[in-house]
């Protein structure tokens, strides 16, 4: 196998039949090419998809207060659900699952923000503590409100990054105090927060300061919270509970769809879970569709190949190389064309991956698709795995006319032109 | 060297049998220059091949280098062509994409001998041939001649015991294909048995002795120089 001369042999009848070397390799590199990229970029687009949906935590639920769409005991349809802290409360009591549970209200009008010469408009929303464990954030500085700051009604804010660049272009921001709607509070915490929505610029600030100074009231607009270990039909069932408690608290049918809203990401992630399923299938599909073109122009090449070489074998034959010899020729060159091209097939394809990674080409193009693709990568196993299956094809592509061409008969090899 | 008794071959096509060669007895000693000729058909090509372990017969007894011949192994065939036997075709059979020196040094790969030491020699072989200055030519670069050389030094390079060579002279002109008798009738002279296959009356008759076949079979022997002339159509295969 490692015999040098036979290599020589095999190199010097390359380097001397450029073109259809070259046949044979850009056929087999274009399919391990294709493969690589399909594959890393259908990898990308489910980080990238996951990573975006995955802001609000999988286990997690909300619920929003609606509008009756049945009257229901005396009480005509059209009734808006004003949530409370009493359902905050209760449901945090009533359900077992629960792992952290935050409740959010609004301030009415309170959008301008400023610090000393810097204003902007951002989003207020007054939440508790456990809020933090519900969306994924990363706390850049400082902290994120804590239990203290509920209890003791601290004028507090944890802002957003994006906020941060406004507010303190120059400056930090830690222990600085921002004017919402002329009320001073202090910033504790500087966090950062992936979205769907680059314009988001979140301000958060403890629930019961809000409701006490900004709108004398126990309202609620909105409860999240986070599950353990449900499975989908569990969540369902507590969807129902959710349900059917609060119908009971305001006064609504059980049957009412409109009456409260009920946002269950758990549910929403195995549909989500099954798109990617279904997005990897079809780049599989495709992939595997390339190859096996990959293969064909493979055997297609090799039977080319020997045809045009049946002279040269008669030839080989007629000054003494034996049938075995003559397949060993053919087939290590038809091995080493399709490893070596499969080989550049592969770095070309990782090589194109890392390079829309590094360069953020896709962000170059068009902007708004670049957050649904993130990390493209391909499995190592695969690639080789693919390689090594065009290898063999490649070899059993040149075996069989080989073999064919190696047992005519020399003097049938010499008559053909 | 070769002896045939009763040789037989018939090629088979569609469903046509073509009874080539009919019954050939021939006896070729050490050392002989021979010419096979005949009229196109009458089976003198498919004579060399046989000859040339190139092709097989169907029925008959062929003794080359007092070893019988008969169904043997490709590869082992393969072996004997190699050490036994060199061949010059019509139409050279050179690799069209190996230089003078690698067509000339390719039998030697096939017996395991270095590259260095088979390029020397294949240098030495063009030499004796007057191609030294041509030997990193391409096939294509050479006229018909040096082409037809390049194949003598090609079979001369083993060492064989015999040359075979079909129709040398076929596609050259008259000056180069005395040029290239000449020098088949010295490596004659060296002790290796030539036999060369021809149409053409005068090549023929710079041989020591021409077999003219047929229709298959042998119609005459003629002695040019009275050598072997003991020598009859048929002999006793137990010597």
């Amino acid at each position: 196998m490692f015999d040098r001369d036979k290599w020589q042999e095999i190199f010097s009848t390359i380097r001397k039949n450029k073109t259809r070397t070259i046949l044979t390799g850009f056929s087999v590199a274009t399919g391990i090419f294709m493969l690589i990229f399909l594959l890393g970029a259908g990898r990308g687009l489910r980080n990238g998809m996951t990573s975006v949906f995955a802001q609000d935590a999988t286990n997690s639920m909300q619920i929003f207060g609606g509008r009756t769409t049945k009257a229901y005991k005396g009480t005509p349809e059209g009734k808006r659900i004003q949530m409370v802290n009493d359902d905050f409360l209760n449901l945090k009591k009533s359900i077992q699952k629960i792992d952290a549970i935050s409740a959010m209200s609004y301030i009415p009008g309170a959008e301008t923000i400023s610090y000393k010469n810097n204003f902007g408009n951002f989003n207020v929303s007054p939440v508790h503590d456990t809020y933090k464990e519900i969306k994924n954030f990363d706390i850049i500085k400082g902290r994120f409100l804590n239990q203290k700051d509920l209890d003791e009604h601290r004028k507090v804010v944890a802002i957003q990054d994006e906020v941060k660049k406004v507010l303190f272009p120059k400056e930090t921001a830690l222990n600085k105090y921002i004017n919402i709607n002329n009320i001073k509070f202090k910033v504790i915490g500087v966090f950062h927060q992936s979205s769907f929505d680059d314009n988001s610029r979140e301000i958060y600030i403890p629930i019961t300061v809000a409701q006490k100074i900004f709108n004398n009231n126990d309202h609620i607009r909105r409860i999240s919270f986070t599950l353990n270990d449900v499975s989908v039909e569990e969540s369902q069932k507590i969807e129902r509970q959710i349900t059917y408690k609060m119908a009971d608290r305001h006064n609504f049918s059980k049957e009412d769809k409109n009456a409260l809203w009920i946002q269950n990401n758990i549910e929403n992630s195995q549909t989500f879970a099954g798109l990617f399923s279904a997005i990897e299938m079809f780049v599989w599909i495709i992939g595997i569709f390339t190859i096996v073109l990959g293969v064909i122009g493979v055997f297609n090449i090799m039977m080319i190949v020997v045809r045009e070489r049946t002279k040269e074998i008669g030839i080989r034959k007629a000054i003494g190389a034996s049938p075995g010899s003559v397949v060993g020729l053919i087939l290590m060159e038809a091995i080493f064309i399709t490893a070596a091209s499969g080989y550049i097939g592969l770095i070309a394809g990782v090589g194109l991956l890392e390079a829309i990674n590094q360069f953020d080409i896709i962000e170059k193009v068009y902007a708004p698709a670049a957050i649904y693709f993130l990390d493209p990568q391909v499995d190592l196993g695969i690639a080789i795995g693919a390689t090594i299956v065009l290898v063999i094809t490649g070899a059993l592509a040149g075996f069989f006319p080989a073999r064919k061409a190696a047992a005519i008969r020399p003097i049938e090899a010499l008559r053909d032109e | 060297m070769i002896r045939l008794q009763n040789i037989h071959k018939s090629y088979i096509t569609g469903t046509n049998k073509l009874h080539v060669l009919k019954g050939i007895d021939l006896h070729i000693k050490e050392g002989e220059l021979v010419s096979i000729m005949g009229s196109s058909g009458s089976g003198k090509s498919t004579l060399l091949n046989i000859l040339g372990l190139l092709d097989n017969h169907d029925e008959g007894v062929y003794v080359l280098n007092n070893e019988e011949i008969k169904s043997m192994s490709e590869t082992k065939a393969a072996k004997l062509r190699n050490n036994l036997l060199g061949f010059v075709f019509q139409s050279f059979n050179l690799i069209s994409f190996k230089n003078a020196m690698e067509n000339v040094a390719l039998p030697l790969y096939y017996q395991k001998v270095s590259r260095k030491k088979r390029n020397s020699l294949a240098i030495e072989y063009l030499d004796k041939m007057g191609l030294k200055e041509w030997a990193h030519h391409m096939p294509n670069e050479l006229s018909g001649g040096q082409k037809q050389r390049v194949a003598i030094a090609r079979a001369m390079i083993t060492q064989p015991k015999i040359i075979l060579a079909d129709e040398p002279t076929g596609a050259l002109d008259s000056a180069t294909s005395i040029e290239v008798m000449d020098l088949l009738r010295e490596i004659n002279q060296s002790g290796i048995t030539v036999i060369i296959v021809t149409h053409e009356n005068d090549i023929a008759h710079m041989t020591d002795r021409i077999i003219n076949l047929k229709d298959g079979v042998i119609e005459s022997i003629v002695e040019n120089n009275k050598i072997n002339h003991t020598e009859s159509v048929k002999i006793p295969l137990q010597e």
